[in-house]
């Protein structure tokens, strides 16, 4: 149909439903697994039940002896393949060797020891058993602080201090801040393991054409371009003879910003065995294997004026890395420094990394990478402040803000905040909870003998990674718009996306600025074949910066439809609206559809203007942006069980301009049911021989909706000047602002009782233990 | 999930379900609880007979002052049975708090009682309910008290080649007051500690106590200290702390990551306090 629907309303701000979902929530959408190929072969992956043992031996030929196994590959065939990349560095960082499959040692309970191949998903999974690996076991160690202590066994016999890496961060003089100040509080505050559990778990299939010496991956992957720059080079094939294309992915959290052994062995079996593989991730294997988020010890001190104004913070930081490097597992609690500041004018800071190895599978990005620990550990200590000095959570928060004039904003760890007025949300916030009167009613329930607490968090993030500079891989992103000849638009985005809803949101921007139906605009995504290189969609960034390189890409592709509609329209004065060229002056207007005709069947051209209506653009940001906002959460604790009970939950953030209020709205639930998640029940739990206890959803207390309040959800509009659309990130805000709101409130419940920190998660034998203290537990 | 290989069928009959059990088969009806062990690899049955849809094995229904419930009924036919909800409502509650809608839709009354997990919901409801569980094999039927049923952790009285039939629990009227009240495991939905209770009182004094327990220990028991002390009481709020105050005497608790056994313990009786209280409220 050669036809180009026009129409005048604006899209941006309005409550588009996601054009993703229909596939979705019919299942026709394609996931990795529901990839088919003929003469697919299935893998099934050996993995060490040991957290610490040597490899003595491994005996093959029970699996291979198994009718429909074509292979069976240990470390030692695949040894010159690889590493599993670590794509971060820091001054001095010790990098152990990840092999893709264990060589004559394994490291953690999961780790991948040999893969088996066959004709069927069922007889790989068979074979795996029949694989005898002789392990010599080892001592293991799983807690970051015992891996520390003199004496502790070394996850990597090399380094037996276990320390990866140390980091030294400092701003302004902490030393004197801390000498001058009234008060000083300290706190040892733990962010606990969690597992990201994205609803589709991993999966790649490779295929391998020996004909083309080409190979395709296809991966449930956040990265598509990365990760094939980085196969490329861990198999020794030229970047341009790897394809991969995420198709459907289904949730990653960070977990699938990474490269991790199974894609490069996936590579490496389909050219060995010259057929396609499929290896589908398990939960299992998810629970063990695939990146797990936060582990964190921190041991916070903060200094301030009797008045309440905050001087300067020092923070060591003990960060539980697992015993290999992912991609970027040591970059993450740097992030936790950049952001340790919070939304406060600290203007002293000091902190410390030390980044240690554990005999458990490596932490990385899930949900905030690095900043709801930074947030967590800040709006915590701002709240032990307060009741120190006996003032209101919120006044404290009110004082320490900088003023909106006071922007852009440095602070102490470096960074130029964008644009802000802090005290707005929290002053909506605190008006839309009635905070005065909620406050009263606490102290009618604490006279009649209940356990009611308000908290409060204010957060800020870091967002729209970013400068490039600033990131480990390029922190640009870019995007290509097509008029095709029948008027129809292509966008084409590297950033690739994976549950945000960008299909809709990126159409939203390319249909408003040419004046089309959102209904002409495809938004393509992840194919490496099809899409120009791209980083792709994590930190919240693919709005801000893919987004905005839609957006310049359409300035672009307008300035070329203005040419040939100036030709077609004999007019030199012309603009682009409602989907059709018109000129100024006299009225006459050309469809996109007769300029995208006359474009490319091009009897005739502009000057200096080639055919075709096509513009792509790499969009390189200045800095990073900073959305921010205040949550407040009302939390009954039942003095009887320990049972929390979440009464109200009011979010009001702000993101900047807001392209779709729906998906911004499911950003903000989603993330703060997970917040909710890290802070009431959620913690990965080794016990002290590496074992995983929490492997399986039946003990991993993921939040369920049953446990989930009401989120009344508001915003306050504080546009970026980062980018000319205005908007900040919001993907991970929730996540950010959640989990300190419900402790800080559990913590006021029990205030009365004199609690002043509780760590998370905060399970009710957690609570009942702090309620009974010194009489019965 | 990636069992083990293993043979399917599904029985039309119970006479086919039977012979096929008989003959070493692992029955499966909703699947909540063997399916799971499968694909972990814990339980690899050769074969496995599928008695969902054998039509003797479904259906609720009154005789002579008695429900009862074929083994295949699901939990949310127990929960929304207006039969049980009349005149069984500990049962309908106790299913109501199974697990999560998915799970209620698909276990059945049978396959969780024949399961034993000692965290398991109904347990304690047919303790406290006196139920007897019905079984059969290719020898014949034989009746079976719950108190007898639950041997240990996944051990009943069930002999090899036996499948519960039904369930039959008392009907109960206006003068019997009920509750099942459980600290679900956050992350699987079963009972860290669950309380059925079942009362009756007469002349303004509690004339009939029972008070199953599930979750606590390692297979689910009556309270009997818990009744004994609540028996002849008046039924005050003092009663009732006392009585509950027995819930976990005597027992030794499980302890795991969720809850430790001085927790469990210590949630048995707060429990108890809470079911008997909304039980003595429910007395008509």
């Amino acid at each position: 149909m050669a036809t180009t629907t026009t129409k005048t309303e604006p899209l941006i701000g309005k409550r588009i439903k996601r054009r993703e979902d229909p596939r979705l929530i019919t299942g026709t959408a394609t996931y990795v697994d529901d990839i088919q190929m003929p003469g697919m072969h299935h893998a099934a992956i050996v993995r060490s039940p040991h957290a610490a043992a040597k490899i003595l031996g491994i005996n093959v030929k029970p699996a291979l002896d198994l009718p429909g196994v074509v292979a069976v590959f240990t470390g030692e065939d695949t040894k010159d393949v690889g590493p599993v990349p670590c794509g971060a560095s820091l001054p001095g960082l010790r990098v152990p060797h990840h092999y893709i499959l264990a060589r004559d040692r394994v490291y953690f309970v999961g780790h991948p020891v040999a893969v088996v191949v066959a004709t069927d998903r069922y007889i790989a999974r068979d074979a795996a058993d029949l694989v005898e690996v002789d392990y010599e076991p080892l001592p293991a160690v799983a807690d970051p602080e015992k891996a520390l202590a003199p004496g502790a066994p070394a996850v990597h016999p090399e380094w037996p201090d276990n320390v990866a890496f140390t980091y030294h961060q400092e701003g302004g003089d902490p030393d004197k801040a801390f000498a001058e100040a009234d008060v000083v509080v300290k706190q040892r505050i733990v962010s606990q393991r969690l597992i990201p559990s994205a609803m589709e778990t991993r999966g790649v299939v490779a295929d391998w054409r020996p004909g083309d010496k080409a190979l395709t991956v296809y991966d449930s992957t956040q990265i598509p371009h990365l990760l094939r720059t980085l196969l490329a080079g861990a198999l020794g094939i030229p970047e341009n003879r790897v394809r991969v294309v995420a198709p459907e992915v289904g949730g990653g959290f960070g977990s699938k910003l990474n490269v991790y052994a199974e894609d490069i062995l996936m590579g490496f079996v389909a050219m060995r065995i010259g057929k396609p593989v499929k290896w589908i991730e398990s939960r299992r294997e998810n629970f063990m294997c695939t990146i797990h988020g936060r582990g964190h010890v921190d041991y916070y001190e903060i200094a301030a004026k009797r008045d309440g104004t905050v001087l300067g913070m020092k923070l060591k930081l003990i960060q539980d890395l697992g015993a290999y490097h992912q991609l970027l597992t040591p970059a993450i609690p740097t992030l936790s420094v950049l952001m340790m500041p919070g939304l406060y004018r600290f203007k002293n800071i000091k902190a410390d990394i030390v980044g240690v190895f554990t005999n458990c599978v490596p932490t990385d990005a899930y949900r905030g990478a690095g900043r709801p620990e930074a947030t967590h550990g800040v709006e915590r200590m701002m709240d032990i402040l307060a009741a120190e000095l006996n003032m209101d959570p919120a006044e404290i928060r009110l004082r320490n803000f900088p003023e909106p004039e006071e922007f852009p904003f440095a602070t102490a760890t470096g960074l130029t905040y964008d644009s802000g007025d802090y005290a707005a949300p929290l002053k909506k916030a605190l008006e839309i909870i009635d905070y005065p009167r909620l406050r009263a009613e606490q102290r009618l329930a604490r006279d009649a003998g209940r356990l009611m607490g308000i908290g409060i968090s204010t957060y800020g993030e870091i967002c729209a990674f970013g400068p490039s500079p600033a990131t480990p891989a390029g922190g640009w992103e870019s995007a290509t718009v097509k008029i095709e000849p029948s008027g129809k638009v292509t966008v084409m985005t590297g950033a690739s996306p994976h549950g945000q809803g960008e299909e809709t949101t990126f159409a939203q921007i390319a249909a408003d600025e040419l004046g089309v139906s959102i209904d002409d605009v495809l938004v393509l995504h992840g194919d490496t074949s099809v899409v120009q290189y791209g980083i792709g969609t994590f930190g919240s960034r693919a709005t801000a910066v893919g987004g905005t390189a839609v957006y310049f890409a359409l300035q672009e592709l307008k300035e070329k439809i203005k040419r040939f509609g100036a030709m077609l329209l004999e007019s030199d004065d012309v603009s682009v609206t409602n989907g059709q060229c018109i000129c100024n002056r006299t009225g006459n207007a050309k469809t996109l559809a007769e300029i995208a005709g006359a474009s490319y069947r091009a009897m005739k051209l502009p000057p200096n203007t080639q055919p075709g209506l096509v513009s792509t653009y790499f969009w390189e940001p200045p800095n990073f942006a900073f959305p921010f906002g205040a949550h407040i959460v009302v939390t009954e604790v039942d003095r009887e069980t320990g049972d929390i009970t979440i009464k109200r939950y009011v979010a009001v953030d702000d993101c900047g301009r807001i392209i779709n209020p729906l998906l911004v709205a499911g950003q903000v639930h989603g993330g703060v049911v997970q917040g909710i998640g890290q802070a009431l029940c959620e913690q990965a739990v080794y016990d002290e021989n590496g074992q995983l206890i929490t492997g399986e959803f039946t003990d991993y207390a993921a939040p369920r909706a049953s446990r989930v309040p009401w989120i009344e959800t508001d915003h306050t509009v504080t546009p970026s000047p980062v980018n000319p659309l205005g908007v900040k990130g919001v993907g991970e805000a929730g996540t950010i602002g959640a989990s300190p709101a419900v402790v800080n409130s559990v913590v006021d419940a029990l205030k009365p009782l004199g609690v002043r920190h509780i760590d998370m998660p905060m399970t009710p034998e957690k609570i009942w233990r702090i309620i009974n203290k010194g009489t019965n537990a | 999930m990636i069992p083990q290989p293993f043979e399917y069928a599904r029985a039309k009959t119970l006479k086919e379900a039977l012979a096929m059990i008989a003959d070493g088969a692992k029955p499966l009806a909703g699947g909540m609880s063997l399916t799971p062990l499968m694909k972990l690899r814990l339980a690899a049955p050769e074969r496995v007979v599928d008695i969902a849809r054998v039509p003797e094995l479904h259906y609720i229904r009154e005789e002579s002052g008695e429900i009862h419930i074929g083994a295949t009924t699901i939990h949310y036919e127990v929960e929304s049975s207006p039969l049980l909800r009349a005149k069984c409502p500990l049962l309908a509650e106790t299913a109501s708090r199974i697990g999560d809608i998915q799970v209620r839709n698909r276990g059945t009354i049978g396959g969780s009682a024949a399961h034993a997990d000692p965290s398991a919901d109904y347990p304690a409801a047919l303790l406290a309910l006196e139920a007897r569980i019905c079984v059969v094999g290719v020898s014949g039927e034989r009746e079976i008290p719950a108190s007898q049923f639950f041997v240990d952790a996944f051990a009943t009285a069930l002999e090899p080649g036996e499948v519960i039939r039904e369930i039959v629990v008392p009907a109960t009227g206006d003068d019997t007051g009920w509750s099942y009240q459980k600290a679900a495991q956050p992350a699987s939905g079963f009972a860290i500690v669950g309380i059925a209770v079942r009362l009756r009182k007469e002349s303004g004094r509690v004339a009939l106590a029972r008070v199953g327990v599930t979750g606590v220990a390692g297979k689910p028991y009556r309270a009997e200290r818990v009744e004994r002390a609540l028996e002849g009481s008046a039924g005050s709020a003092a009663d009732v702390q006392h009585a509950a105050a027995e819930a976990a005497e005597g027992v030794e608790a499980s302890s795991d990551l969720h809850a430790s056994a001085d927790y469990r313990k210590h949630l048995a009786r707060i429990y108890t306090m809470r079911a008997l209280t909304t039980a003595l409220s429910r007395i008509a």
